[in-house]
């Protein structure tokens, strides 16, 4: 029991994997433009995360070891792209803002590397726990990071769509480059600080 | 159970395998998701077309054409057209986008849309909202390519630029005139003395309208010539 609580709660803390292992930087820094897109991005490789754990560690012994990443590159993508697909017919609001980064999530770090860290290792339900602990990691990483850029930069939070979201201070007073890309590497480095000191 | 091992039977075996199976089950939820894709693309552009025209009673839209370049979708009460909904593509800052504009039967931007875009997030993005807003000089809404000038102010127009976003805005106000060339083309007949400065923009494109508003332009020659100049 113990060793599945700390399964799941690895990859909310000590290895969280924005702000521990510092992995899949390219979609963290790329969508966390409003807390909404992260939390969306977050989940959506949360979804692939469980299933290509729970189906690689299904695999794990059927899969010889000399094509091990190009096995588990196609069952990534397949999940990736059933996201994307299923997106596309049933979301299509989120997918509009997030369809360019979808397809990132095959080359995200994380995804890959659970795979061959942990869910080639182990077995199914620890690996399943091991997605869900890392894929809540991975969005709550995004969404606070979202959040702190959105707000910085437009003044809002949660805004998604035609939602306006809550207004904390006036548009006049919105700092721009938060919402860029520059400000994502601030943010980045300034919560990561954050996170490192109170870790300590 | 022990891992395979990685001799070459089991290598091809096991590829072989996992590829043929996400093949399948990639084939078959993309026809299962292939008809509710299909639908959000025509209500997406339902929803376009009905948010940029004017909302007029037994008005129906016709099918799309292709002008210039260009989809127009006429709005018609009986066989009148009292308007057009243009989709058209531009190049800004960050690629290109598109964007529906709708015009009335006096050739006024009634609304428009913008579709799909790359434009910066926080600057030039803000074209979905910013030339719909009536404040200073920034709307588009109620103005015509006819009578205003639909340029940014810097470069001697009407209509203010987003704030630090004038590729942006400039490579908007095209693709508006651009739309309504394409509307232009297809109001051919009806064209009133009030447009006639703009068919000097569109001879060159088009030689039928050109004919027809002959006589409209002869008698537009002072409009004409004034914005030859300001060209």
């Amino acid at each position: 029991m113990s060793k599945a609580l700390n399964t799941f709660t690895n990859g909310l803390l000590k290895e969280n994997p924005t702000f521990g292992l510092v992995l899949g930087m390219c979609p963290t820094l790329a969508t966390t433009t409003s807390a909404v897109n992260g939390m969306s991005m977050g989940l959506a490789t949360m979804f692939v995360l469980i299933c290509s754990n729970v189906v690689i560690s299904m695999l794990r012994n059927l899969i010889p070891d000399k094509v091990h990443i190009p096995a588990y590159i196609v069952v990534i993508a397949s999940f990736v792209t059933m996201v994307q697909l299923l997106m596309q017919a049933y979301l299509p609001s989120i997918y509009e803002t997030l369809g360019l980064f979808i397809p990132l999530i095959v080359v995200n770090c994380i995804v890959l590397g659970r795979a061959e860290a942990f869910a080639a290792k182990n077995g199914v339900g620890l690996s399943a726990l091991d997605g869900i602990g890392m894929g809540l990691g991975f969005t709550l990483s995004l969404t606070v990071l979202g959040a702190v850029r959105e707000l910085l930069g437009s003044g809002m939070i949660f805004a998604a769509g035609d939602y306006a979201g809550l207004t904390i201070f006036p548009e006049d007073y919105k700092m721009l480059i938060f919402v860029l890309a520059p400000g994502a590497f601030i943010a980045l480095a300034y919560l990561m600080a954050l996170i490192n000191k109170l870790r300590k | 159970m022990k891992r395979l091992e990685s001799n070459l039977l089991n290598m091809v075996l096991s590829l072989t395998i996992v590829a043929v199976a996400a093949a399948a089950l990639l084939g078959g939820l993309y026809v299962l998701t292939a008809e509710p894709i299909a639908q959000q693309k025509i209500q997406k552009q339902q929803a376009a077309l009905t948010e940029v025209l004017p909302n007029m009673e037994g008005m129906t839209i016709a099918e799309g054409e292709t002008v210039e370049g260009q989809t127009v979708y006429k709005a018609l009460v009986g066989d009148e057209m009292v308007g057009a909904a243009v989709e058209t593509a531009g190049i800004g800052f960050g690629g290109t986008f598109k964007v529906m504009v709708g015009f009335d039967k006096e050739g006024k931007v009634y609304n428009y849309k913008v579709l799909e875009h790359q434009e910066t997030p926080g600057l030039g993005d803000n074209m979905a909202k910013w030339f719909k807003t009536e404040k200073n000089n920034q709307s588009v809404i109620g103005k015509s390519p006819a009578t205003d000038k639909l340029q940014v102010s810097k470069d001697g127009g009407d209509i203010d630029a987003i704030t630090a976003a004038t590729i942006s805005s400039r490579a908007f106000l095209l693709a508006i005139e651009n739309a309504y060339k394409a509307y232009n083309a297809c109001q051919g007949q009806t064209v009133d003395a009030a447009t006639g400065a703009t068919q000097q923009t569109t001879e060159a494109e088009s030689d039928t309208i050109e004919i027809k508003c002959q006589a409209v332009q002869d008698a537009n020659t002072d409009v004409e010539s004034q914005n030859n100049e300001t060209l």
